[in-house]
């Protein structure tokens, strides 16, 4: 199991609790949050699935490497989080 | 005549009213409060509200309203097929590769009267969706998308190209015409099983001479349509303003020479006199700021051989108001017209144009101006 935790900010706009879900790869953690919160998907990835611009996902602190395709390994017990560089005016 | 406006801006979606007494017009409420609204509808066949907000991180929504605005709820947004291995396509001037991602609703428009629920969304990338049930699920009309010619529309002031008009035939809706920067103008007579370019007409003087009449590459701004008289549109153009009476199968510039400038953004034309269009000038494309500072509207009642200009009402010095291509509209009569303005402007006329009245001058940057029913 993987814990997933969701940026502040985009709790004003979609309901996105921190959970805990099984997978190995952080594509499998995210479709299983969606599967359960399917309004969250577009508001963290695009259209092709890949993860939006300005989007970060961290495993164990990590910065992930494959934002299309979302390979990056979750290990057994990792924490993923999922937020956004702040910008705009 | 028009008495309620909706108004997009950078931080909201703001409702504006007539007063009953006549005294004036004011802001009545606000919804999506600090949010980015680009585009909103109030769809006059069921009285339904749509506003598309970007969130920047988190992409662009679709909210509808079936209340008048009271409350909202999220519907869907346009979302591209899956891009195969042979639809692998470039940035014609980068060569980055360019995703079948959504980047921006740019167009926003109800269907037929008799085809309830029917909308048509325009995107950037140049996208046409269509939904049949209101916005609850959106088919992106692949017959355009997968046209040859698509792949050669390029960005004007966005990075990718867009469609930002959509114009319904009153007398038929299969037959749409769409305003593309840069990509001319496109046209479907039959519901948009098939879609051609109908540009004639128009010129590019920022291209190579070569691709300057080419009519796939044109940046009509903004591309309205005369309700009464639907074989008449008019394009405010990069380079001008262009007027077509037979439905787009020729275009033909109009007194280049008579106003302030041609360059800008929005137009307005009368929904029952073709000669009579609204306009509001910018310097140039280099300088994107009224012409001395003065905003004017300009108006043609003659087709475009002769224009009014404008100013009563409207700040003579030091004013820097943009208008963009959404940000004016003209009620059912012809009558009463508001436009806004990236300095948070909102002006109002209730004499076809000949003086305004400011509503307010301290909204967010306005996107999208439409009256409401």
């Amino acid at each position: 199991m993987a814990r997933v935790v969701f940026t502040q900010n985009i709790q004003r706009h979609v309901a996105c609790p921190a959970s805990e879900v099984a997978g190995s790869s952080v594509r499998a953690v995210l479709d299983a949050v969606f599967e359960a919160n399917p309004r969250a998907r577009g508001y963290v990835l695009d259209d092709r699935g890949a993860l939006r611009k300005h989007m970060s996902v961290f495993v164990d602190g990590d910065r992930i490497a494959d934002r299309v395709g979302l390979s990056d390994p979750v290990p057994e017990g990792a924490e993923v989080y999922v937020f956004q560089a702040l910008s705009g005016g | 005549m028009g008495r309620r406006l909706l108004v997009a801006t950078r931080k909201g979606l703001f409702t504006i009213e007539r007063s009953g007494s006549g005294a004036g017009w004011e802001v009545v409420g606000v919804a999506f409060e600090g949010d980015n609204v680009p585009m909103t509808l109030a769809d006059p066949r069921d009285g339904a509200l749509y506003a598309a907000l970007d969130h920047g991180h988190f992409g662009s929504k679709f909210h509808r309203s079936g209340d008048g605005g009271s409350t909202w709820e999220e519907v869907a947004v346009p979302v591209f097929p899956e891009q195969g291995p042979e639809d692998v396509e470039t940035h014609p001037f980068t060569g980055q590769p360019q995703p079948w991602a959504l980047d921006k609703v740019w167009a926003l428009e109800p269907g037929g009267p008799e085809e309830a629920g029917v909308l048509w969304c325009g995107t950037i990338p140049g996208g046409l969706f269509r939904s049949g049930d209101g916005g609850r699920s959106w088919a992106l009309v692949e017959t355009l998308w997968r046209h040859p010619s698509r792949k050669a529309w390029f960005g004007g002031g966005a990075d990718r190209p867009g469609i930002h008009s959509i114009c319904l035939d009153p007398r038929d809706p299969g037959r749409l015409m769409l305003g593309v920067s840069c990509g001319g103008v496109w046209a479907t007579d039959d519901g948009g099983a098939s879609w051609d370019c109908r540009a004639s007409g128009m010129f590019a003087a920022y291209m190579p001479p070569e691709h300057k009449d080419d009519p796939n590459i044109q940046d009509p701004h903004r591309v309205v349509r005369c309700r009464d008289e639907p074989d008449c549109l008019w394009a405010q153009h990069h380079n001008g303003i262009f007027r077509t009476t037979d439905g787009a199968s020729s275009w033909h510039e109009v007194a280049s020479d008579r106003v302030p400038s041609t360059f800008g953004f929005a137009v307005a034309v009368h929904p029952e006199d073709p000669d009579t269009a609204w306009f509001v000038p910018a310097q140039k494309d280099e300088k994107r700021i009224p012409v001395g500072g003065k905003v004017v509207v300009t108006r043609t009642r003659d087709g475009g051989r002769s224009f009014d200009v404008i100013t009563a009402g409207l700040p003579q010095r030091n004013a820097y108001d943009l208008v963009y291509r959404h940000a004016m509209d003209v009620d059912d009569r012809g009558e009463v017209l508001a436009f806004g303005s990236t300095t948070g402007s909102l002006w109002v006329s209730e004499d076809s144009g000949d003086s305004w009245l400011a509503v307010s001058e301290h909204l967010p940057p306005v996107y999208c101006v439409r009256f409401s029913a």
